[in-house]
């Protein structure tokens, strides 16, 4: 037998016609293509019972109702808490993409301690009972050198428990320097205690207006609380309630309106005093509130004449007067008219006097505590702990003013001046404090001028940062002493912002804390027992959850069932009863507002031969504000208008693009007094020539690689303008100049 | 065009009828050659295949069905059973077993194992899953059993009546299971539990004339179960 190549062909035939007669190829083929389906990086859901836990989102100052959905007992989405007064089964992006901050790779795992030079990121692990130590050590230190007002303390709500027990341990500490936020909320608040000398929250009845006036507010951009403005928005043609939008670019919120009306940036209060102008000289005014319930009437009525003639806001708000006119006689003639403010999602204050003139505009039609109007809500007041005894030490710290001037003097009304209380250091070096305590804040990405902000932070020699997340802020710590999230933690969440009822929210923990963090409450009861004496005694709690059910009382029953307390019989005073200024009635000026509040717009810094254009912030719902991140979902939403790769690009007029030959696209360097930006270029014929519009919520530099390092932080370009007659930090935008890059 | 053989090829061919015998076993061999390929690629692919292909693991406890559903109350339901939700709870977890085997029952040595090993520790057992699917399979219970009135022996078999756990044999490529293609290399099947492929699932689906579209996208066919 002759074996040759005829021989291995055959046995090659043979092979293949056997192989293909057995299941092999068919099998791997098969398997083959089900193989490709499991790559290790795949995910596959674990399986597992069904459950689901309620509790409040604290994503933003919302406070919707929220239910996760668990397995086992992973939770794994979140979705609107069905029947939730405030949201009523609705939920945002962010609250959906919420489980981000619990399982994403910016969380704190466990305490810190800073090792290498301040803002390196070099860390050392530490126990929590040697993070205590070393914060009580430091604090007793101070203390008995007699400096407590030496401590600082940041936090992003003075509303509740946890901004109560801080405000408490400083006081028992002996030091004034507590320093909230200062957004669109607080400006009307501090607006309602002067005009009307409630000190409590403010109510927009956006669901019984049948005219909403919204000057610049984002309702559809994050406004107030998101979710009940999307249901507000969308079941408007049923009530016929029409919306006009005044805002200085073709928002979404703009887009979706009824009416836009394109206004210079940062007049709208101006505009509202033109509107006041025609209401009053026309005689469209509520005659009956203003002549029985109102007081300086005349004197308003007097400026408002004098200074804001239709010819005259025209020219400054670059609205035709014949647009003017008839606005005004759209809104005195509503039935129920609303006029609301707050530009964008109300992050920043603004000036004190666009505030007031949008509440002297809803007051002078009777939109004030009416079906449809704006309400001067009571705070819902719970919180009733006996006062603390101080000691000596204390007395004498609590003696010293704030460094942030708030409260006293030509700022009598308003709370906290965060951008101030930064600015004051370089004045005085003795205004430096030595601790500063960081407890949800994140200034260094918040306030505006963020290099003097870093500058003024690298003069406190020791930061204590409690947040959850790595964020600008705790990046510069010396130690962090991470908080749970909101999704492991109890805690109440009063007052939504912009809801017309008294509400507590009550977040519930879903989970188990994930990794070794503590509630921010047991870290304050903790520390106050290292420290002893009347601070100790002054913290009558065991834990924080027994100081919450303590304090909600009778409530907490009903509150663990449904997550939330309503006053269901609340119904607002009538006009006779309901303001509690000097007169007993509503003060179209405002009482005890130092300056003018009717002084007109408030200029953008800047001079306008070296920087031609003007730089607007703008918000978007897909980009979350505040101290929080945008999660990695939200980031796959950004349009790519808005942002590609590591570029953010601004919104200018074609006309100005032409201007400076740059077309959709182009690189460009946007410059403002404050600093520089590398951006890109994106035409848009919804912004007026001469403007350029950037998005917040972009340029952070840290959380997680899905966010860090894209785009430029507005703030970092924009500085603080200070309000004569408040303190708040008045900017609307700053001049800048686009070249190519 | 050097090559020797070029030279020699014109004198084989002068004289093909002087070696016959040498063409017909030349013929011969290449049949057997043949033969030999198609049977070592056969009992490659019948045989070693399927051995190779399939790796066997042993539950990490025995486990009799057989015994357990004479003490049980309800039947296949006891352990498995419907979540208040209307979702299936598969297997049972550590928490159903407690109930009876808090100690050890029985002299088994994988009864003492199971309660050393698991009840003592509260460790959960990491049951193997003949019949698990791939994640993109929407599959549910309820809709099978309740509304389409199915039986478990329909898909799962005998598996109830058995005394030992079948050993589990798992695909080294796809990581499913062998009892989804089925014991059958080849893919032939007997019952209707022989095999859990997508044809399978189909075919019952036609045959029973079950609505062949998503309620939710109206879209035919895929929709049913890839959703």
């Amino acid at each position: 037998m002759k074996i040759d190549r005829r021989s291995f062909l055959a046995f090659g035939v043979g092979g293949a016609a056997g192989t293909a007669l057995s299941p092999l190829p068919w099998k791997l083929t098969d398997d083959s293509s089900i193989w490709s389906q499991r790559w290790p990086w795949v995910p596959i859901p674990v399986d597992g019972k069904i459950g689901y836990a309620q509790s409040t989102c604290m994503l933003c100052p919302g406070g919707c109702g929220i239910t996760v959905r668990k397995i086992d007992d992973r939770p794994v989405k979140i979705e609107g808490q069905e029947g939730h007064p405030v949201n009523q089964g609705g939920i945002c992006i962010l609250g959906m993409a919420g489980l981000q901050f619990l399982y994403g790779p910016s969380r704190v795992k466990t305490p810190l301690k800073r090792t290498g030079k301040r803002g390196q990121g070099q860390w050392a692990q530490i126990s929590w009972e040697a993070a205590l130590n070393e914060v009580a050590e430091k604090l007793g230190t101070l203390r008995a050198d007699g400096r407590p007002q030496g401590l600082a303390c940041m936090t992003d709500t003075e509303r509740g428990t946890i901004p109560a027990l801080l405000k408490r341990f400083m006081t028992v500490y002996g030091s004034p320097n507590f320093i909230g936020p200062a957004s669109a909320q607080d400006a009307q608040e501090t607006a309602v205690r002067a005009m009307a000398g409630v000190d409590g929250t403010v109510g927009f009845d956006v669901e019984k207006a049948d005219l909403i006036l919204s000057f610049g507010s984002g309702l559809l951009d994050g406004w107030g609380s998101p979710v009940r403005m999307f249901q507000a928005y969308s079941n408007r043609q049923d009530r016929k309630t029409q919306i006009v939008q005044i805002d200085s670019r073709l928002s979404n919120t703009a887009a979706k309106s009824d009416r836009w009306i394109s206004i210079n940036p940062g007049t709208e209060g101006t505009l509202a005093l033109g509107l006041a102008y025609h209401i009053i000289a026309k005689s469209f005014y509520n005659k009956v509130f203003v002549d029985n319930f109102s007081a300086g009437f005349d004197s308003f009525k007097q400026k408002v004449m004098a200074d804001f003639s239709p010819a005259k806001v025209a020219e400054i708000t670059g609205v035709p007067a014949d647009i003017i006119s008839e606005l005004a006689l759209q809104f005195a003639t509503a039935h129920r008219p609303l006029a609301i403010c707050g530009r964008g999602r109300g992050s920043a204050p603004g000036a004190l006097s666009d505030t007031m003139a949008v509440l002297a505009l809803n007051a002078l039609v009777g939109s004030i505590n009416s079906d449809g109007g704006v309400r001067f809500l009571p705070d819902p007041g719970y919180i009733f702990w006996p006062d603390p005894d101080l000691d000596p030490i204390a007395l004498k710290g609590n003696e010293q003013s704030r460094l942030d001037g708030a409260g006293t003097g030509q700022f009598s009304h308003t709370r906290s001046l965060p951008n101030r209380f930064f600015e004051q250091f370089g004045s005085d070096q003795r205004n430096v404090p030595e601790i500063m305590l960081i407890a949800d804040a994140n200034p260094l990405y918040t306030l505006r001028d963020t290099k003097a902000v870093q500058a003024a932070l690298d003069q406190i020699p020791f930061i204590v940062s409690f947040s959850s997340f790595m964020d600008e802020t705790a990046q510069q710590a010396d130690l962090i002493l991470p908080n749970h999230t909101f999704l492991e933690r109890y805690q109440d969440v009063p007052a939504p912002a912009g809801f017309t009822r008294p509400f507590i929210g009550l977040a519930r923990p879903v989970v188990a804390p994930q990794y070794n963090t503590r509630h921010l409450g047991d870290v304050i009861i903790a520390l106050a027992g290292q420290l002893k004496g009347t601070i100790i005694r002054a913290f009558g709690w065991d834990n924080y959850l027994a100081c919450l059910k303590d304090t909600l009382d009778e409530r907490w029953e009903g509150m663990i069932e449904k997550g939330f307390w309503m006053d269901d019989h609340f119904s607002s005073p009538s006009w006779d009863a309901m303001f509690t200024t000097g007169t007993g009635r509503f003060e179209f000026n405002g009482e005890k507002v130092a300056s003018d509040p009717w002084t007109g717009a408030v200029a953008a810094e800047g001079d306008s031969s070296t920087f031609p254009l003007i730089l607007v912030p703008y918000d978007s719902i897909r980009l979350a504000g505040g101290s929080i991140g945008n999660p990695p979902f939200m980031m796959k939403t950004v349009a790519a208008t808005v942002l590609v790769k590591a570029d953010v690009f601004v919104e200018i007029n074609p006309e100005t693009a032409r201007k400076y030959q740059l077309n959709e696209g182009t690189p460009a360097m946007l410059t403002t007094p404050k600093g520089e930006g590398k951006v890109r270029i994106h035409l848009s014929e919804g912004i007026m020539p001469g403007l350029v519009a950037m998005p917040t919520g972009l340029g952070h530099t840290a959380f997680d690689d899905f966010l860090a390092g894209k785009g430029v932080n507005v703030n970092e370009l924009v500085g603080p303008v200070e309000d004569a007659a408040s303190g708040f930090d008045a900017a609307w935008g700053i001049r800048a100049k686009l070249a190519k890059a | 065009m050097s090559n020797p053989s070029d030279t020699t090829q014109p004198e084989k061919s002068e004289s093909p009828a002087a070696t016959p015998g040498t063409e017909s076993s030349g013929g011969a061999v290449v049949i057997l050659f043949f033969i030999f390929g198609l049977a070592a690629s056969m009992v490659l692919g019948w045989v070693i295949f399927p051995t190779l292909l399939y790796s066997k693991k042993k539950q990490p406890v025995d486990f009799n069905h057989a015994l357990h559903v004479v003490e049980v109350e309800n039947g296949c339901q006891s352990c498995h059973f419907f979540r208040e939700d209307g979702t299936f709870s598969g297997r049972p977890t550590l928490e159903s077993c407690v109930t009876c085997h808090e100690s050890v029952q029985g002299a088994t040595e994988e009864e003492a194992r199971f309660v050393s090993q698991y009840v003592e520790k509260n460790r959960e057992v990491p049951w193997l899953v003949y019949a698990q699917q791939p994640d993109c399979v929407f599959f549910s219970h309820a809709a099978h059993t309740i509304k389409g009135k199915m039986d478990c022996v329909t898909c799962h078999g005998h598996i109830g009546e058995s005394d030992h756990l079948p050993i589990y044999e798992v695909n080294r490529i796809t990581g499913y299971s062998r009892n989804i293609w089925g014991r059958n290399i080849a893919g032939i099947k007997r019952n209707t539990w022989d095999r859990m492929k997508m044809d399978d699932c189909s075919e019952c689906h036609i045959r029973e004339n079950v609505r062949q579209a998503s309620v939710q996208t109206e879209k035919g066919g895929c929709f049913v179960c890839h959703k």
